[in-house]
């Protein structure tokens, strides 16, 4: 795929996307909007479309990021108990603090990530049998296990409605003033370009990496530690959108190759139109209600996740 | 040079090296040689710094290896482990410009990339400098690698088995190669090798390791004998003279 016509696809679907939905505002309006269009449109239409490319870009970049330091294509936030572990901590942070800020929050949520991927990344090591696709099993074993103490803790002290929320991504909560935390995202795509070298190097293996002077385990703190702050800002506000840092970098990787300054541009463009056109369809199909994106990601997602499974052979992945 | 003295490594309770001191001169090769399991590839790790030792000490140039900062070792060392077996798709470009990391932290420059054009030449790369390393056969995987040492451009180079997957042709285009770097660039090389015949036409010296000892060292004519091998190999040897080499026969 050439990047023009990602990059197009995705100018088209956002356009789309601010023009989709139930009040009537169409882009023959845009020149002559009324006072009510015009706060459809500011307060809630870019609001959802700016959180929606941040959340696709940001969370298939923090796929890319762990398979790329984990060495296996099948680890992802999905796959690794990094979503799961966010949505324990918010959990937890509704339980303890129940009247912390949201940036408190996203600290818990964010500690909570980084200490659930680490563990994971602990048990991997400690797994002899590698087969590539064993270690995602295991990941999501764990993510369910963690996801079933959070569910216990919900059902326990009445929260079960609230985590629910964060159970299914869904973007139609997403208006001014409830989306900005998505913003932490956007420096940390950055800092994952400006390291992009580090990352493919140390995805070479820890003596490829010493021998050329890096260090690996900082490198794996560094990446883990981006991973885990994105997922955090994407459940907090998104909630979870699964399978997105799995399928996506493994498009790209196809035909891009591994390197990451060569794939992390057309992972971030191809992670936010998938995400744009899952919530279209969703709010499209069912039209005027919605299905939330949680929902389409994880059909279309998982769909293609079994294709790639398949295919894998013909790729070596 | 490398001042090896008395390095021991153990994993549980089986010594794996056991009190090994071997001086590696500047400007030679030193091959390691010895049978399956004798402790080469280990001795080789903690030479480089990748694993750490149990007892003794390596200086290079007088320095103790461990004491060096990462980055500036990385421009005076390099080692290159048996690593065929990585599944990245990177292409081979990509691969011998990491070579240039050390210096350049990613952000290559002009001088950096004429390096990386050179060693891509120096190791016959350029017909698929643009390919994957997942689309290439062993030996051209192990081409590019090593034509990433080139560009990494150090005194000293350490190679785990390079002559691993290589035909005839291409191991002794990797030997040959490796011979000029220390004749014409005055680099220092040390390898691990399972063929004692290239070992005894190409290198300067030749550390004989058996069950973690060193058992002999020395110049391929004083380690290239019936007795020296038939002790570290348990096997007979028929070493003869050919053109001025010593080669052993070994296959009947």
């Amino acid at each position: 795929m050439k990047w023009w016509i990602t990059g197009f696809l995705l100018i088209f679907f956002s356009i789309l996307s601010l023009f989709t939905g139930v009040s009537d505002l169409s882009i023959t309006d845009f020149f002559s909007l009324s006072d009510e269009q015009q706060e459809v449109l500011f307060v809630s239409r870019i609001p959802r479309l700016v959180s929606l490319l941040i959340a696709g870009m940001s969370m298939s970049i923090a796929g890319l990021i762990m398979q790329q330091l984990s060495q296996n294509k099948f680890v992802s936030p999905t796959t690794a108990g990094t979503m799961d572990s966010a949505r324990l901590g918010i959990l937890v942070g509704m339980l303890l603090f129940p009247s912390a800020s949201m940036m408190e929050k996203m600290l818990l949520a964010f500690l909570f990530a980084l200490a659930g991927t680490f563990v994971f990344m602990k048990i991997l090591d400690k797994i002899r049998y590698r087969d590539a696709v064993f270690i995602p099993l295991v990941g999501l074993m764990f993510g369910n296990i963690i996801g079933s103490v959070t569910t216990f803790l919900a059902y326990r002290f009445d929260l079960v409605q609230s985590i629910g929320t964060w159970l299914h991504g869904d973007f139609s909560m997403l208006i001014e003033g409830r989306y900005e935390l998505l913003y932490l995202s956007l420096p940390v795509v950055i800092l994952a370009y400006i390291f992009a070298h580090h990352f493919t190097i140390a995805g070479m293996g820890e003596d490829f990496a010493s021998n050329l002077g890096l260090s690996y385990q900082k490198v794996l703190y560094l990446g883990l530690g981006l991973v885990a702050l994105i997922t955090a800002s994407v459940v907090l506000t998104a909630g979870m959108l699964p399978f997105l840092g799995l399928i996506v970098p493994n498009i790209v990787t196809i035909y891009q190759g591994d390197h990451l300054r060569s794939s992390i541009w057309q992972t971030a463009v191809l992670g936010a139109l998938f995400v744009l056109v899952c919530d279209i369809l969703g709010r499209v199909i069912i039209y005027p209600y919605e299905i939330s994106i949680g929902l389409t990601v994880g059909v279309l997602g998982s769909g293609i996740f079994l294709y790639l499974l398949l295919r894998r052979r013909s790729y070596g992945l | 040079m490398v001042d090896v003295t008395n390095v021991s490594k153990a994993y549980k309770e089986v010594k794996v090296v056991d009190d090994v001191s071997v001086h590696i001169k500047k400007g030679t090769i030193t091959s390691f040689i010895g049978a399956n399991g004798a402790g080469k590839s280990t001795l080789l790790s903690m030479v480089s710094r990748l694993i750490p030792k149990d007892e003794g000490s390596v200086l290079l140039d007088g320095e103790e290896i461990t004491s060096y900062d990462n980055k500036e070792l990385a421009k005076r060392l390099s080692v290159l482990k048996q690593s065929n077996n990585i599944k990245v798709r990177i292409t081979v470009r990509e691969l011998v410009s990491f070579g240039r990391f050390p210096y350049s932290q990613g952000k290559l420059k002009k001088e950096d990339e004429k390096l990386i054009n050179e060693a891509i030449e120096y190791m016959q790369l350029e017909d698929f400098e643009d390919r994957f390393l997942d689309e290439l056969s062993g030996g051209q995987k192990q081409r590019a690698y090593i034509a990433m040492v080139i560009a990494q451009d150090t005194d000293y180079i350490l190679l785990d088995e390079p002559l691993n997957n290589l035909d005839m042709k291409h191991s002794k285009q990797i030997m040959k190669a490796l011979r000029r770097m220390v004749d014409d660039l005055g680099k220092t090389v040390v390898i691990v090798i399972h063929d004692i015949n290239f070992a005894s036409c190409y290198s300067n010296h030749i550390v004989a390791l058996k069950d973690g000892k060193c058992v002999y060292e020395g110049h391929p004519e004083e380690m290239i004998t019936n007795n020296v091998l038939r002790e570290v190999y348990d096997m007979e040897f028929n070493v003869c003279n050919i053109d001025g080499n010593r080669i052993c026969v070994f296959f009947t």
